[in-house]
């Protein structure tokens, strides 16, 4: 609350941060399962796919959530 | 059939968007202090936000996962759901409609008809869409619990008392303000979670081109294949396509349903609720290529012997709405797994949202001020709001086990909206834009059309009539004869409606004002530049619609 207005942070802040929570558990389970393999009955496993993914939602968060940073009055 | 597996990560991703959408609903309690705050999201988001909500609302797991299994069975054709079956309508909606929808003293679609008409109107069309809303709902609990335990081995019951509680729980405390913010949410979740489905099919597949080649010419055209409903694997011919699908069914679903419209009613200002199904144009097309391509991947692996790929069958027949909880199955590793379980349960939580958020402002707005307590307070609006939403929950929950116990019912509600939303748009499109339709006329056409249509389904399915009775040309498929009951829907309610209007009382031109074409001025977008302006956009998407048809024809 500033001078009586209530300040509410943009909603892609918020989509930013869950994205980059995410996508670090996304990321990490890649890299988990590539240092610790376990046999996996998937197409196209050797894509490591978890692990591109998951830096592109973090990429995509961060740049949310960083120009959406500032709070509006409502 | 072995389920899918899921590790401490893909858990602790489904743990961290339940998480955040129970702190939603508490984040924004504090700011909900006004009706308008909880019914209509303070009427403060841009068009983007709003565009997103609008598209979101209508990426329920029903509509994706079915959708997907369309791709699957009918291969490219599927894409007329997302081009002829929903572009026309969606731009018409912003570029011409929601000027007149958008007003001040308008806060859902039967408020639109208790202005331009009465309130005999208003209560019908509000009650008819209550009831479609609950049991909508409920068909969508239905639906995801059956999912969760096909393809998780999830117990039934905790999957649709715990999907229910968590969307009761942020609905209630913050209404559409804690669905739109979720929504958006979710949408990008969703697309987190199916995106990768194509690509990765594609690249299984050998790339696009030997994708695309692999399927015979019946999968892979629109509209060569409609010359004759023989020609094509859904048995349409392109009348169906253009009149009953394009208009009938479309029209009526995206001009009138309100759980849709209700996102465009929260822009900040009339300029943005016109671009909000406008800016949601663009990703309805994108998506129908990512879902539809979804399908025709699962179609392509099906057909090569040595992919190993098959769907799963239910009572002897194929069960093509497992295309993509299948697809996940085959090329998500884990990690991948918990975006794609969370996005098929966010698919279903938004549903299930949108449903209970357009259900408790009806309700509230359209059912109790208007009938049973007109003087009641701001805060007593939302106190009766947060009480719908439970019991609009609990109705839900009582519809999920009255469909698992009656599977065959499911036919029978989800035909509901078919109902329901056909005679709406009939009587609504004619109060936008023919000023001498009386109250009477449009009350009358509605029910009419409403007790038409839903005879003409129950003959269809007791079988004593055939679906090529309803066709112009007297031979059809059920999915035609669905298309065309609309068409005579609106046909009949049009005619309704114009007949009665010839011998009743109509209201005069002055309390029509803002709500009729022609006796409103479009004076806000006309200051505006050219980039914003929503005629401007409609026009790239129409030009987007006109090249794919001839590119994929």
């Amino acid at each position: 609350m500033i001078d009586g207005v209530t300040q509410m942070k943009p909603i892609w802040y918020f989509v930013g941060w869950v994205l980059i929570v995410i996508g670090v558990l996304v990321s990490a389970a890649g890299i988990y399962y590539l240092i610790f393999p376990i046999d996996l009955d998937i197409a196209l496993r050797g894509l490591h796919m978890s692990i591109w993914w998951g830096a592109i939602l973090i990429a995509g968060g961060a740049l949310l959530s960083f120009f959406n940073r500032k709070p509006m009055s409502v | 059939m072995h389920t899918i597996s899921m590790t401490v990560f893909d858990w602790a991703i489904l743990v961290v968007y339940l998480g955040f959408v129970v702190w939603v609903g508490f984040y924004l309690k504090k700011f909900t202090k006004t009706d308008s705050d909880y019914f209509l999201a303070g009427r403060r988001n841009s068009a983007f936000v709003a565009g997103v909500a609008f598209m979101s609302a209508n990426m329920g797991a029903l509509e994706v996962v079915g959708y997907a299994g369309q791709g699957a069975e009918y291969g490219l054709f599927a894409l007329h759901f997302y081009l002829i079956g929903a572009i026309p309508a969606i731009l018409f909606l912003g570029v011409f409609m929601m000027r007149f929808y958008y007003n001040g003293r308008i806060k859902s679609t039967p408020g639109y008809l208790k202005e331009r008409y009465d309130e005999k109107t208003r209560v019908l069309n509000a009650i008819s869409f209550a009831v479609m809303t609950v049991l909508s709902s409920g068909i969508s609990l239905y639906a995801l619990a059956l999912v969760l335990k096909t393809f998780l081995g999830w117990n039934w019951d905790l999957s649709i008392w715990l999907s229910a509680g968590f969307v009761a729980l942020y609905i209630t405390l913050s209404g559409l303000l804690s669905a739109i913010f979720t929504e958006v949410i979710q949408f990008f979740l969703i697309w987190g979670g199916i995106l990768l489905l194509p690509i990765l099919g594609i690249i299984d597949l050998g790339g696009p081109t030997k994708a695309f080649a692999s399927l015979p010419q019946v999968y892979t055209h629109l509209w060569s294949i409609t010359g004759s409903a023989a020609d094509n694997p859904m048995k349409l011919g392109w009348p169906a396509l253009v009149f009953g699908l394009g208009f009938g069914i479309s029209f009526g679903y995206w001009t009138t349903d309100f759980l849709i419209i209700q996102r465009a009613f929260s822009a900040k200002d009339v300029r943005s609720a016109r671009m909000a199904p406008i800016i949601s144009s663009y990703f309805k097309i994108l998506l129908g290529f990512v879902v539809v391509g979804s399908g025709m991947v699962g179609l392509a692996l099906m057909r090569d012997p040595h992919s190993g790929f098959t769907l799963l069958h239910t009572g002897g027949k194929i069960n093509y709405d497992s295309v993509i909880p299948l697809l996940m199955m085959r090329f998500f590793p884990p990690g991948l797994v918990g975006v794609g379980v969370t996005a098929l349960i966010a698919m279903f939580m938004a549903g299930q949202a949108g449903n209970m958020s357009a259900f408790n402002t009806v309700w509230t707005y359209d059912i109790y001020q208007s009938v049973i307590n007109k003087k009641a307070s701001e805060k007593h609006l939302i106190w009766m709001g947060r009480v719908a939403t439970l019991v609009g929950i609990l109705l839900s929950i009582v519809g999920a086990y009255w469909a698992r116990s009656m599977p065959t019912i499911i036919d029978y509600l989800q035909a509901i909206s078919s109902w329901i939303l056909a005679p709406a748009v009939a009587v609504i499109l004619l109060g936008m834009f023919v000023k001498w339709i009386s109250p009477d006329g449009a009350f009358w056409g509605m029910l009419i059309g409403t007790l038409v249509s839903f005879s003409m389904f129950m003959a269809l399915e007791l079988g004593w009539i055939t679906p090529g009775a309803i066709a112009p040309g007297g031979e059809a498929s059920a999915m035609a004869a669905n298309f065309w009951r609309a068409m005579w829907a609106w046909l009949i309610s049009s005619g309704i409606a114009v007949g009665v209007s010839f011998f009743t009382e109509k209201r005069p031109e002055a309390e029509l004002v803002g709500l009729v074409r022609g006796l409103t001025r479009d004076s806000e977008v006309e200051q505006v530049p050219l980039l914003k302006k929503p005629i401007f956009w409609a026009s790239v998407t129409t030009v987007i619609f006109i090249v794919l048809n001839i590119v994929f024809w």
